[in-house]
């Protein structure tokens, strides 16, 4: 078994739940091997608040492989950390130095409550969803599959919109907390489809009222999303979605 | 699904970028035309030229028109953008203790409300120094073809090293603002294309630099007395 | 007299299906406005079994106890799903998928919801490509299939490597339409701790608000369990850290059987365990074994490293033992061989407990064709090499960087180190055609259920499962149920059972708080979690098991003596729900066990060593255990045993070989 060796200092937001107002709390972890995750780091650093008799820190996490979207962490300035196109329980601790001090806080956003510690309330992005993210089609309706070809590139592109995993990096890097790039995303997939063009208009229009309802920022082009982006969504989904709200409400 | 939304479109959060971009755009057009225009005094030919473009901007109906709709559009851009910060800023009301904003954007592109503020301090010393003299103030006399010489007074201001500063800080907000807002309009209007966007930022970076390096010729030039 | 009654409609197997659409009672539009569905559980089959009643016209409540129902670990899923289109016109049918995966299963499912399955695997994907999953296509516009583990024709469906994630999140739209709509009321972080039963059928749960810590009760005329597997019952599994048992587990102290919990799948290439301090495991898609060779060194503690050991000195023991399938073979037998050889002490890699997964033959190979395809004459060492790692990469490229990005070693230059991993449990609450436990009203889809895989799962079967249930089985067979239950009116939560239920909850919080131990949760989990590995794992024997459940008894008690759960019940406590879930795993752990000894038999992902050819191989017994085991948790940890006979008529049964 590989043994740990780096010594590291964690400054790590603390806030009881939404009401309090929290504080940044500095801890001390040894013995840290670089195989570990982020996560497996934060796992250690719990087990030895528990048992000095302190609350662990409250973090959102589930399958550890970079694809539920459950992971949350807004490490030294970046969400989920350094290293690119990787979610922070895909960061592994061999990025990191020996004695570094790591700064690790919630994303913020005025549309993302804090429930506690570095835990946050992402339910707007579900209200999004529900407000048009969608095809209405019941189930039982749907003809053969193949019936409507789809051009290989659009189903590639529509695929490469759709791998979004909705875990918030985009808005918590995002100088306006913008949700742009979440939205444009899901617009993008129907979109680029035949069966998803039918509810464009109203799509388009649902969602991105809803967006703006939810008080997250405008988006100021900076790219800052595509960057951080665990799954690489591109800039070009939002222009995309620009364009079919646009053209929406020139048609309704 | 039906439409289910009745926000005001012009309100939308897309709404206000759309009129950012296009408000935008309109004023690069607008920096095409007084670049153009300014560059007459490079003919170094005692202003003789310039003089003759001003008079013609001074008196067209249409750019008569056009001036209004201009002030109009800049005042749109300024209050939308006044808007969205504000609306940004209501977006994150905790900010961060650490943001690495250089590991992901240009810093231009996260300063666009500050060298949009400094282009309008720019702006209004710049319309004091010389529009409100043409236009309201009145001009020191005529040039040798009869036009007002509202050259003159360029020779006159930038003689002032603090003034040339002043310019040469303008013209430097301008070109960062523009590095960022002309690739960024073609963006919120919906013109991102694998194929197309590479010649746009193009097209976007070498305006920005060019029109940027022309406008600060004009006070380096007049000062440095290589036109007189 | 078998308490169990499966409910399979006669008639042929072909039609049983179709007949029974036919007949089942339903429910008029007016009456389902009345009735209430609990769903708990939002992955592919809670998912879509929400949206599909909501649509229906029935009102729905939907629990998970993620942020979001878009999280559930279907999302995981990589390979892809499995649909019986022929597409290929390589002559799939219905009856070659139903064949396949009852096989597949080493005989021990039941034939008619596995017929049932294969028959409406087909209207998955026209459903999923109608909700707008961008399933793989062609460049004629057409979907695209691969091949998979077990089967001989090309009747996958996939989404690059995220085939779980793009299905998740079409039956996660449907949802949130249905959310949208006002038809399904969404509890997230939510996690439901009890089932309430009123004179014998479930009536409702009891849920804690994972945000404030409160109790609530939530009525329904039927309750659907669709809560996913436990295999994190081992501690590390490829399941995602919030995968428990709970749900599945009260309903079973409420009168639900549970059916086959030994049956747990080891997936034979995962990223091996590197240190004490690793909360999971990942998998690498079953698909590298189609070009990577598989070996051992043949000196036993060899330190060397792999690029240093010469070829005659390496054990490509697949290849040896199984000439016929050679590294392709199905995973109980690739998982078992990998152990075998670990356990004699040829294991790789600090642990030692790891095989090789090497590419090196599949770039030589790949590189020579690519050289020949460039019209590349002389090719150096070094240009061939450079072509074959092109197009391994362009196959595996995903897979070659998740590999590096955990271990920090570059696969293109160094073996992968590999080793099995828990992966799916087969086993769950036992139903009947219908989808129903034991307890009437109470339903379970899903992985939690026991139904379709047997005693193995193949690959991209279940996420055909999950969508089957909830999309085309439960629609139909809930109405068995509820066209009786019209006459219902919503019962108050304020009903004794609901107090009751509720109160029992309480003390199991306050209990844990009670103890104020020196132990953490995970401190349990961990112990429990290598108890099981080692001794009901992947190869079983009698006295494993028996000392198992002796030490998973001591186990148990020492939890409830000094575990340490801080802070309140009040709040968010990832502390406190660790806590019950390790608690239910600390008895469902004694259960498979009991469940493993009970059964001497070798079968699917069961191995018992005492049953075994000559040559080691899996040795079923089918006069003796051609059943189910259904378990019934009679209290105080003790269990009895129903058996439902599996009858074999459409299908006759055979040992599997691969040899």
């Amino acid at each position: 078994m590989s043994q740990g060796n780096m010594n590291l200092t964690l400054k790590v937001w603390r806030q009881k739940n939404e009401k309090d107002t929290g504080k940044i709390v500095d801890y001390k972890v040894s013995d840290i091997s670089p195989d570990m995750s982020f996560l497996e780091m934060f796992d250690v650093l719990n087990e030895q608040l528990i048992s000095k008799g302190e609350e662990s820190i409250a973090f959102d996490h589930d399958c550890r492989e970079g694809i539920c979207g459950m992971c949350s962490m807004f490490i030294n300035g970046q969400p989920h950390g350094p290293n690119k196109g990787v979610t922070t329980c895909q960061l592994h601790m061999r990025s990191f130095k020996d004695g570094d001090t790591i700064v690790v806080e919630p994303w913020r956003a005025a549309a993302f409550p804090v429930i506690k510690d570095l835990t946050v309330d992402r339910s707007a992005f579900d209200r999004i969803i529900s407000k048009g993210g969608f095809i209405s089609v019941n189930t039982g309706n749907a003809q053969d599959a193949n019936n409507i070809p789809i051009p290989k590139t659009d189903a590639d592109a529509a695929f490469s919109a759709a791998a979004c995993i909705g875990c918030g990096a985009c808005v918590a890097t995002c100088k306006n907390s913008s949700a742009m790039l979440f939205v444009a995303a899901k617009i993008s997939q129907f979109a680029l489809l035949p069966q998803g063009q039918v509810e464009g208009i109203a799509r388009a229009k649902n969602m991105v009222a809803q967006m703006d309802a939810e008080g997250f920022g405008n988006c100021t082009n900076t790219g800052a999303c595509e960057v951080e982006c665990p799954k690489g969504i591109s800039l070009e989904n939002i222009a995309r979605m620009n364009r079919e709200f646009f053209m929406a409400n020139i048609m309704e | 699904m039906s439409t289910t939304s009745s926000t005001n479109f012009l309100q939308s959060s897309l709404g206000k970028k759309l009129i950012m971009s296009l408000t935008g755009l309109f004023l690069i057009s607008f920096l095409v035309i007084h670049c153009l225009l300014n560059s007459f005094i490079f003919f170094n030919d005692g202003g003789l030229l310039f003089n003759e473009g001003a008079k013609f901007m001074a008196e067209n109906p249409i750019i008569r028109i056009m001036e209004i709709v201009l002030f109009a559009g800049l005042i749109l851009h300024m209050i939308q953008a006044l808007i969205l910060t504000m609306q940004n800023n209501k977006a994150r009301p905790i900010k961060y203790a650490v943001q690495k904003g250089a590991a992901n954007s240009t810093w231009y592109s996260r300063s666009m409300g500050i060298l949009g503020s400094l282009l309008l301090i720019f702006l209004v010393v710049h319309l004091a120094n010389f529009w409100v003299k043409s236009r309201f103030t009145g001009l020191p006399g005529l040039d040798a073809n009869g036009n007002e010489n509202l050259y003159a007074v360029m020779l006159e201001e930038f003689k002032e090293p603090l003034i040339v500063i002043v310019y040469l800080l303008g013209v430097g907000s301008l070109a960062y603002h523009l590095m960022h807002g002309f690739q960024s309009a073609f963006q919120s209007l919906g013109w991102n294309h694998p194929k197309y966007t590479p010649c746009i930022k193009a097209i976007g970076l070498w305006f920005s630099i060019i029109i940027s390096v022309i406008f600060a010729a004009m006070p380096l030039s007049i000062f440095f007395g290589c036109i007189k | 007299m078998s308490k169990l009654d499966s409910k399979i409609p006669e008639g042929n197997l072909e039609q049983k299906w179709d007949k029974y659409k036919s007949s089942v009672a339903l429910v008029n539009p007016a009456n389902k406005r009345s009735l209430e569905i609990i769903v708990v559980g939002s992955g592919l089959a809670g998912a879509s079994a929400a949206s599909s009643l909501a649509e229906m016209g029935y009102k729905v409540k939907v629990f998970c106890f993620q942020d979001s129902p878009r999280r559930a670990h279907s999302i995981a899923a990589q390979g892809g799903i499995n649909a019986a289109k022929n597409y290929q016109n390589d002559g799939d049918s219905t009856y070659r998928l139903f064949y396949d995966t009852i096989k597949g299963g080493d005989y021990r499912a039941r034939e008619a919801n596995v017929y049932r399955l294969a028959s409406v695997s087909a209207n998955i994907i026209d459903q999923c490509v109608a909700m707008g999953v961008p399933l793989a296509r062609e460049y004629g516009g057409m979907l695209s299939n691969r091949s998979f583990g077990g089967t001989q024709v090309q009747r996958t469906f996939y989404a690059a490597g995220q085939t779980g994630q793009q299905l998740l999140l079409g039956a996660y739209s449907g949802l949130e339409r249905q959310v949208g709509l006002g038809t399904v009321e969404m509890c997230s972080r939510h996690e439901m701790l009890d089932v309430v039963t009123i004179e014998g059928k479930a009536r409702g749960i009891i849920a804690r608000d994972l945000v404030t810590g409160k109790l609530e009760r939530h009525f329904g005329h039927a309750v659907l369990l669709c809560t996913g597997g436990y295999g994190n019952v081992f501690y590390l599994s490829t399941n995602a850290m919030g995968c428990n048992v709970t749900a599945a587990w009260k309903a079973t102290k409420k009168g639900a059987f549970f059916g086959n919990p030994c049956y747990t799948q080891i997936h034979p290439t995962c990223i091996p365990v590197s240190g004490d301090h690793q909360s999971k495991l990942t998998l690498m898609s079953e698909s590298l074994r189609n070009d990577g060779r598989i070996w051992v060194p043949k000196k036993a503690g060899d330190t060397r490293k792999a690029n240093e050991i010469p070829e005659e000195e390496r054990d490509y023991y697949l290849e040896r033992r199984y000439p016929a399938f050679g590294n392709l073979v199905p995973r109980d037998v690739a998982s078992r061989a990998a152990k075998e050889r670990c356990d004699a002490g040829f294991g790789v890699g600090s642990s030692k407990m790891a095989v090789y997964l090497d590419y090196k033959a599949a770039i030589d190979r790949y590189g020579k064709t690519q050289a020949k395809k460039l019209n590349v004459t002389n090719p150096t060492a070094a240009q061939l090499r450079e072509f074959g790692k092109q197009v391994v990469e362009e196959k595996y490229g995903n897979l070659f960087e998740m590999y590096k990005q955990i271990t920090g070693e570059d696969p293109y230059e160094l073996p992968m180190r590999i080793y099995p991993a828990v992966h799916y449990t087969m086993g769950g609450l036992w139903v009947d055609y219908n989808l129903m436990t034991t307890v009437p009203g109470l339903y379970c889809l899903g992985e939690a259920n026991f139904s379709d895989h047997g005693a193995n799962r193949l690959g991209a079967s279940a996420l055909m499962q999950g969508l089957a249930d909830g999309f085309f089985v439960i629609p139909y067979t809930i109405g068995a149920y509820l066209s009786k239950e019209i006459s219902v009116k919503p019962i108050s939560t304020d009903h004794e059972a609901f107090v009751a239920a509720e109160k029992s909850v309480q003390s199991i919080i306050d209990k844990l708080f009670a103890i104020k131990g020196t132990k953490s949760v995970d401190h349990f989990h961990k112990r429990l979690g290598k108890i099981m590995w080692d001794k009901c794992g992947m190869a079983r024997n009698e006295k494993g098991l028996k000392e198992a459940i002796v030490e998973i008894r001591q186990l148990r008690e020492e939890f409830w003596k000094d575990v340490r759960v801080l802070g309140t019940a009040n709040e968010l406590n990832s502390e406190l729900e660790k806590a019950g879930r390790v608690a239910d795993f600390l008895e469902l752990g004694e259960l498979m066990c009991i469940d493993a000894l009970n059964r001497t038999e070798s079968c699917g992902g069961h191995f018992r060593e005492e049953s075994q050819t000559d040559e080691g191989e899996a040795l079923r017994k089918d006069d003796e255990f051609a059943y189910v085991a259904a378990w019934e948790n009679k209290g105080d940890y003790t269990y009895e045993l129903h058996k439902e006979e599996l009858k074999f008529e459409s299908i006759k049964i055979a040992a599997r070989s691969y040899k």
